[in-house]
């Protein structure tokens, strides 16, 4: 693996949060990369770092919290390093974040549309637009993520989408200025499993589409087995092991993700056990 | 070989539907249709798994049969009596067989109450005189794997898993015939469900007690299950053995929802059903079979000729025009 084809390298990133009297390490020296146009699957448990992880990459994180040390290299550039102005011309537009519950992440008294039309506006570096065109923009990004009559849903509140719906326009506000980097904070965790299936599915097919390269975060090792081309497996904010998909599913070799691994509750137990309530 | 074993409990055509009001004020509009026409039984000392999305019933229906909510109408045969024609007397007394565990150990357990006297309360309320009942809490908290120190503390001081393990012991204190068991490790993480699923496990070897498991997870389900109940939009669409339901699953439904299920393996990334649309509102649930609307093999006859759940051999039944 050559460094050149990461669009992000992550280097000895240190962020913790503070109390009168403690710091938690919540992300303790971490690296990692995602290669261009491939998805890095971020695993682990609760309060294992993994979001604290990727809201460090974007500068999301507040007090008591900090972002310690580290080099976040987006393109070759430290994004650790650049100036907030710098960087609120990455994030959103080239770099944007997919979060786990759509429902606190929508405003819910602004219809779907304008909150889409917001993150065109917000970025006039990418396309300088009127309010008009912003919204031309968000009805496509809608149709972009197979949200059927865009053109009227964009005029609905978040109320009146299902969980699927939400993350749909939650995926188009992230994707309507065309980033390099999506990253996708437990996207379908709140999602019933049938509709899962569908979100996956449609993010396969625009990174498919518009070559981006993504980060998930998952505590479900499944979601992470069908999506991701390497993994890195998080454990009390360090990184324990990180592999091609298939290593990591095959011969994991550190313990906790063996151990992770044989937990996962799979299809196919009726088979095998003999003693049930018989 | 199941056919000496009795049934515990034996649920008929259970039916809970919510009023709901269109606007302040005005009269009763319609009605949510949770369960709608709910049949199945429970052996004594198996475990009966219920599975379905978010809003198809799966959680009115444990507690219907436990009365926690007014069933509309059916009948739910326990232990000889019919649960529904009992006086309020009598069915407290017929709660002691009958306990539950909830799905959220944060929501469940009183945080100004200690755990002593959280796990001992159902020995007060049902009026159970043990002189030595801070003896039989230290019991159950062993039962369920924890230190009897853990009687002096408060809710708050334990991790989620430890929490459930409090509620079980609470669940187990009066020894009851049937635990109806409502998504009790969807709030866990892995590791700690893997614990929690092997305490049941164990626990049912030991006391031999019936549970009514309530899950949304397939695999979780199949792991505890002798048979499944599938449900959808508060019906039930299939029941079978673990076995049938997760290796030849015969309704589309059951087929798309076992389909979906991510597996932790990447070699076996294989074509997935994926089905179209959202689940319909069960306030105003389609015409004819319920699940029509997304069903990829659905027909004409669908749209208007509503399925019965019916016998469809070797002890399974499903609610499809097509299944055989």
């Amino acid at each position: 693996m050559t460094s050149s084809s990461a669009i992000l390298e992550v280097r000895n990133l240190r962020t913790s949060f503070f109390s009168s009297n403690n710091e938690v390490r919540a992300v303790d020296d971490v690296s990692f990369r995602v290669e261009k146009g491939k998805t890095l699957g971020l695993v682990g448990e609760s309060g294992s770092g993994k979001s604290v992880a990727a809201m460090s990459i974007l500068r999301l994180i507040g007090p008591p919290g900090k972002v310690l040390a580290g080099e976040i290299l987006f393109q070759g550039r430290d994004l650790h390093a650049i100036t907030e102005r710098e960087l609120r011309s990455i994030r959103g537009s080239r770099i944007s974040m997919v979060f786990q519950e759509p429902m606190t992440a929508l405003n819910p008294v602004l219809d779907v549309g304008s909150q889409i039309a917001e993150a065109v506006l917000a970025h006039p570096e990418v396309s300088k637009v009127s309010k008009r065109e912003a919204w031309a923009h968000a009805v496509q990004a809608m149709r972009d993520v197979a949200i059927p009559d865009p053109d009227k849903r964009a005029r609905d509140y978040p109320h009146q989408l299902s969980g699927g719906m939400r993350q749909r326009v939650m995926i188009a506000m992230a994707l309507v200025c065309r980033p390099e980097l999506l990253i996708a904070d437990e996207p379908t965790t709140a999602l019933d499993v049938t509709i899962q299936a569908q979100i996956l599915e449609l993010l396969a097919d625009l990174q498919k589409r518009f070559g981006l390269s993504m980060i998930l975060i998952s505590h479900d090792l499944g979601v992470i087995a069908e999506v991701a081309e390497t993994v890195a497996v998080m454990n009390a904010g360090k990184i324990v092991e990180t592999g091609t998909v298939s290593d990591i599913f095959s011969s994991a070799s550190h313990p906790y993700t063996q151990g992770l691994l044989a937990a996962v509750p799979r299809l196919g137990s009726s088979r095998t056990r003999q003693d049930l309530n018989a | 070989m199941h056919d000496a074993v009795p049934t515990l409990l034996e649920v008929q055509n259970l039916k809970k539907y919510f009023p709901v009001r269109r606007a302040f004020l005005s009269r009763l509009a319609s009605h949510v249709k949770a369960v709608d026409d709910v049949s199945f039984s429970v052996l004594q000392g198996e475990t009966f798994g219920l599975v379905g999305e978010s809003g198809c019933g799966k959680t009115t229906t444990g507690r219907a049969v436990l009365r926690l909510i007014e069933p509309d109408s059916g009948e739910v045969r326990f232990d000889g009596a019919d649960l529904l024609k009992l006086s309020r007397t009598e069915l407290r007394r017929k709660r002691r067989d009958m306990q539950i565990i909830f799905q959220d150990p944060y929501a469940s357990l009183n945080p100004r109450m200690k755990i002593r006297n959280i796990v001992g309360e159902p020995f007060i309320i049902h009026k159970i005189h043990t002189s030595e009942r801070d003896d039989r809490v230290a019991e159950l908290l062993k039962v369920v794997g924890m230190d009897s120190a853990a009687m002096n503390r408060y809710p708050h001081e334990f991790s989620g898993g430890q929490r459930q393990r409090i509620g079980i012991a609470r669940a187990l204190a009066l020894k009851p015939k049937l635990i109806v068991a409502d998504e009790p490790v969807s709030a866990l993480d892995v590791s700690i469900q893997a614990q929690i699923t092997e305490l049941l496990r164990e626990l049912q070897r030991k006391f031999g007690m019936a549970y009514l498991f309530i899950s949304h997870s397939i695999p979780v389900v199949e792991q505890l299950s002798r048979r499944i109940g599938v449900m959808y939009l508060g019906k039930l669409v299939e029941v079978g053995t673990a076995e049938q339901i997760c290796w030849s699953p015969k309704h589309p439904y059951t087929q798309a929802l076992i389909s979906a299920v991510p597996v932790p393996d990447p070699g076996s990334r294989t074509k997935r059903i994926v089905l179209r649309g959202d689940v319909p509102t069960p306030l105003n649930p389609p015409s004819g079979c319920r699940f029509h609307t997304r069903c990829p093999i659905a027909e004409e006859r669908c749209r208007k000729e509503e399925p019965m759940l019916r016998t469809i051999g070797d002890g399974r039944a499903a609610a499809c025009h097509f299944a055989s």
